[in-house]
């Protein structure tokens, strides 16, 4: 019976080798010790062009993660894009008149949104909208801007 | 002419045959895990077989493929100034394809085509036929252990193997090419979703596991009871999982990561 044992031991080195490769697999490598599930609450925005945005993308304020993109729509109303936003509950002090941007992380990164404070007194709540929005840089807008440009100068040089 | 579509028509025939007893067994074995679960030393000498011998192989292969991955990411990462972005690179392939994927290829080369050998031997030399007559049913005796071993044994190896594979592009990363250790970690827990990606990974992986192991002790039980029959079944059971963990793998991608 010696034999079982030591069989009967390997296979418990086995199997506690595997749950401990999947318990770093969760605690060290993935997000599930920032995970914060579905508390927090519900924010809403309207941008005329969301660029490269995606559901799960980044709420950041200062640089602070502070939430994240629940939900993508378009109001076929106003030809808006309608951003759901999940903001993590601690940060429940945000001023009513707080204002979003899409941003770029990086030059080549993925677009966020950053979210800038306003002066209020009063702060959003579970539903609120965000008023003030500024749409994502749209690379192609800008070049056909700054060819325009290029030509008008040109021809105001000519004369 | 004829014989052409005969031939066709042969082989399909064939192929739903087999597909079909393969089906047959695969309920038959699955009916007898309850009296099976009673015998529990049989299922740990089989994990112990299936499991425990081929960590070898799975560690070792997993620590060349991470410092691998690590390197070669390395070299092009570091042209776009992106090299913090090694962290979860190595991880997000690792997790989602390699692991899965690599380590259920080693269990079938390993573990698969000695499960099949065994009990094609068995059979071959009736060792199955005298379980029946002593009343001993065979599917329960040997084939459910097998089974389930199997099934219990790949998700860990998967899980070893994606573990072992980000320590090794750690250590090639942080310790040989000086990427910063902080930014390596954080910015993998950044990126791995536990949800979309370790658990989407494990789910690959126990599918595969039933897959391989399926085809295994289906190959050796259906195998032609001679020592070409038993030497075919074996290369069989290896070419088949290949291709079926292969064509998985495909359909599970798109179906878990095709949105992301």
């Amino acid at each position: 019976m010696q034999n079982r044992r030591a069989i009967e031991i390997w296979v418990g080195v086995f199997v506690i080798a595997g749950m401990a490769a999947l318990f770093m697999l969760a605690m060290k490598v993935s997000n599930i010790a920032a995970f914060t599930g579905d508390s927090g609450y519900i924010v809403t925005a309207r941008f005329d062009n969301i660029g490269g945005l995606k559901v799960r993308s980044q709420v950041s304020m200062a640089g602070v993660r502070v939430g994240r993109v629940a939900d993508i729509a378009f109001d076929s109303q106003t030809y808006e894009a309608v951003v759901t936003m999940r903001i993590d509950p601690q940060y429940d002090k945000l001023p009513k008149d707080t204002s979003a941007r899409i941003l770029t992380s990086g030059v080549l990164g993925e677009n966020y949104v950053g979210l800038e404070a306003g002066a209020k007194n009063s702060y959003l709540k579970n539903g609120d909208e965000i008023k003030i929005t500024q749409s994502a840089l749209v690379l192609e807008n800008l070049i056909g801007q700054f060819l325009v440009n290029q030509a008008q100068q040109n021809r105001g040089s000519s004369k | 002419m004829t014989a052409l579509v005969q031939n066709l028509g042969h082989s399909v025939i064939g192929f739903v045959e087999r597909t079909g007893r393969s089906l047959i067994f695969l309920m038959t074995a699955l009916a007898g895990i309850p009296a099976s679960l009673r015998k529990p030393y049989l299922i740990t000498a089989q994990l112990y077989s299936v499991g425990v011998l081929s960590m070898q192989i799975i560690v070792i292969s997993g620590l060349t493929v991470g410092m691998v991955l690590g390197l070669q990411m390395y070299n092009t990462l570091t042209d776009f100034g992106a090299e913090e972005s090694l962290g979860p690179v190595v991880a997000l392939s690792l997790v989602r394809e390699l692991g899965p994927v690599l380590s259920a290829l080693l269990f079938s080369g390993r573990a698969g085509s000695a499960l099949t050998a065994e009990i094609g031997l068995m059979k071959a030399t009736e060792q199955l036929s005298v379980m029946e007559m002593m009343a001993v049913d065979p599917i329960r005796r040997v084939i459910v252990p097998r089974l389930l071993a199997g099934v219990l044994s790949v998700p860990l190896l998967a899980a070893i193997f994606s573990a072992v594979g980000i320590l090794g592009s750690y250590f090639i990363g942080v310790s040989l090419l000086g990427v910063d250790a902080g930014a390596f970690w954080s910015q993998m827990t950044a990126k791995v979703d536990f949800h979309a990606d370790i658990l989407n990974g494990f789910v690959k992986s126990l599918v595969f596991g039933v897959v391989a192991t399926w085809i295994a002790v289906f190959e050796g039980y259906d195998s032609v009871p001679t020592t070409a029959g038993v030497s075919r079944a074996t290369t069989r059971t290896v070419v088949h999982t290949a291709f079926a963990v292969l064509g998985l793998d495909f359909v599970l991608t798109a179906l878990m990561f095709g949105e992301v």
